[in-house]
């Protein structure tokens, strides 16, 4: 109770966090893999960040707010919330808006759910790492602060994971 | 650089994370091998693919007006220090004021509770008349131990007849009677004696009030009512024994007079 927040404090936090809602959100969706412990996620990180805003000190925002998301995903699985499970991912395509050929969107459906399905049978570990590197691409280095790991770790489970989503969507590669 | 290195190495080169000797060394095995430049192919297409099919999701609308409004609500906290503060001050005047009216008040309380009673006041009243007229000659005013001596004296002084009675059988001789004034007022003083001890019964007409018994100064105090009339018995005699005189009197002035 050393610091209160105030109104500016409240606007300044919504300036640097908000504009990556969108980064926190892909990365609680793909680590709860459903929408609604997303949500939840991501309102409890942001309220996490902005109690701890003080701790913040400059730098990348979005790699200080994925940090936190991150880590308010592992304690609410520590603390018992039980993880759903898998879900279907069925929802989640429905977001992806694509134009042209319906043969071609159909296709292009089938593929990003296969895709998707073979990316949520990741474990988390190898999920985060490669969420963070293809969709946020974030370096390696900060890749290890945000899953607070080493930079080694990071390079190996990024291999190691990229040949587990590889052999996962061998079968369907045939039909491709 | 073998194959097993190459692919360990394959996805940091892929993401451009390797340092330059070594992205140098894994670029001069991908040449000669194909088997390594085939892995390393189908390692760039599956980058492409997530790039191109992997779900980004976006935050619904819904989240970040919950957000926004979860962060307002967090808002409150900050007047709370100063609103409290201001509650605190506002309880320390109210404790200030309340200390301040208790301790008025337990003044007021004590001044009252020392301030004598009108009991106390007539006690003392009393007993400095006792006391006066112990000194030579103000005993009393008509002396006689004939109480139709002593009663017919005080007609005309007293606005009342002081009922008179002789208990000089009873072992209290009467010795006189004399005019004393209490509580701004003129009242009968009969004067008895028992042994030695001198008894002074003051009397005057007033409502019903219950018996008292006190000390004063060393003398005793006895009053009671009877016949509208108060009774106040004074003397040195133990208290015992001013309460047997009270109980001769007062039966004499209960029975035929």
């Amino acid at each position: 109770m050393d610091k209160y927040l105030d109104d500016d404090d409240t606007a300044r936090f919504e300036a640097m966090a908000m504009p990556h809602l969108d980064a926190a959100y892909n990365l609680a969706r793909w680590l709860t893999r459903n929408e609604h412990d997303a949500d939840d996620l991501v309102q409890n990180a942001y309220l996490r960040a902005f109690r701890f805003a003080g701790g913040f000190r400059g730098g990348d925002a979005r790699a200080w707010l994925l940090t936190i998301v991150r880590h308010t995903y592992y304690t609410a699985l520590r603390d018992g919330q039980a993880e759903r499970g898998d879900v279907s991912f069925d929802e989640a395509l429905h977001d992806q808006e694509d134009g042209g050929d319906p043969a071609d969107l159909i296709a292009s459906h089938d593929a990003s759910r296969t895709l998707n399905a073979a990316l949520a049978r990741l474990p988390t570990a190898f999920r985060e790492v490669l969420v963070l590197k293809e969709m946020d691409e974030l370096s390696y280095k900060q890749i290890a602060e945000v899953t607070d790991a080493p930079i080694g770790t990071v390079m190996s489970r990024l291999a190691r994971a990229r040949q587990m989503l590889l052999s996962y969507l061998k079968p369907d590669a045939a039909g491709e | 650089m073998n194959c097993q290195q190459t692919q360990e190495l394959m996805s940091a080169y892929l993401d451009a994370e390797l340092d330059a000797s070594a992205a140098l060394r894994l670029q001069e095995h991908l040449d000669g091998c194909d088997g390594c430049r085939a892995a390393m192919t189908e390692l760039e297409a599956l980058q492409d693919r997530i790039a191109a099919q992997a779900s980004q999701h976006q935050a619904p609308p819904h989240l970040r007006h919950r957000i926004q409004s979860a962060l307002a609500a967090q808002r409150p906290t900050p007047p709370r220090p100063a609103k409290r503060q201001k509650t605190w001050s506002w309880a320390w005047i109210n404790l200030g004021l309340a200390t301040m009216a208790s301790t008025a008040f337990a003044v007021t309380l004590s001044l009252y509770l020392n301030q004598p009673s009108t009991d106390t006041l007539i006690e003392q009243e009393l007993v400095a008349s006792h006391f006066r007229a112990l000194m030579p000659n103000h005993l009393a005013d008509v002396a006689s131990t004939d109480q139709h001596t002593v009663k017919p004296w005080f007609a005309g002084k007293l606005d009342f007849s002081p009922p008179l009675h002789d208990l000089a059988a009873e072992g209290y001789p009467l010795i006189g009677g004399r005019l004393d004034y209490v509580q701004q007022r003129p009242v009968a003083a009969l004067v008895y004696r028992h042994r030695q001890h001198i008894i002074n019964v003051y009397i005057w007409p007033s409502a019903p009030h219950g018996t008292r018994q006190g000390q004063r100064q060393g003398f005793q105090v006895l009053r009671w009512t009877q016949e509208g009339m108060m009774f106040y018995a004074v003397s040195d005699l133990n208290p015992q024994e001013l309460a047997d005189f009270a109980r001769e009197l007062r039966a004499k002035a209960a029975g035929p007079m």
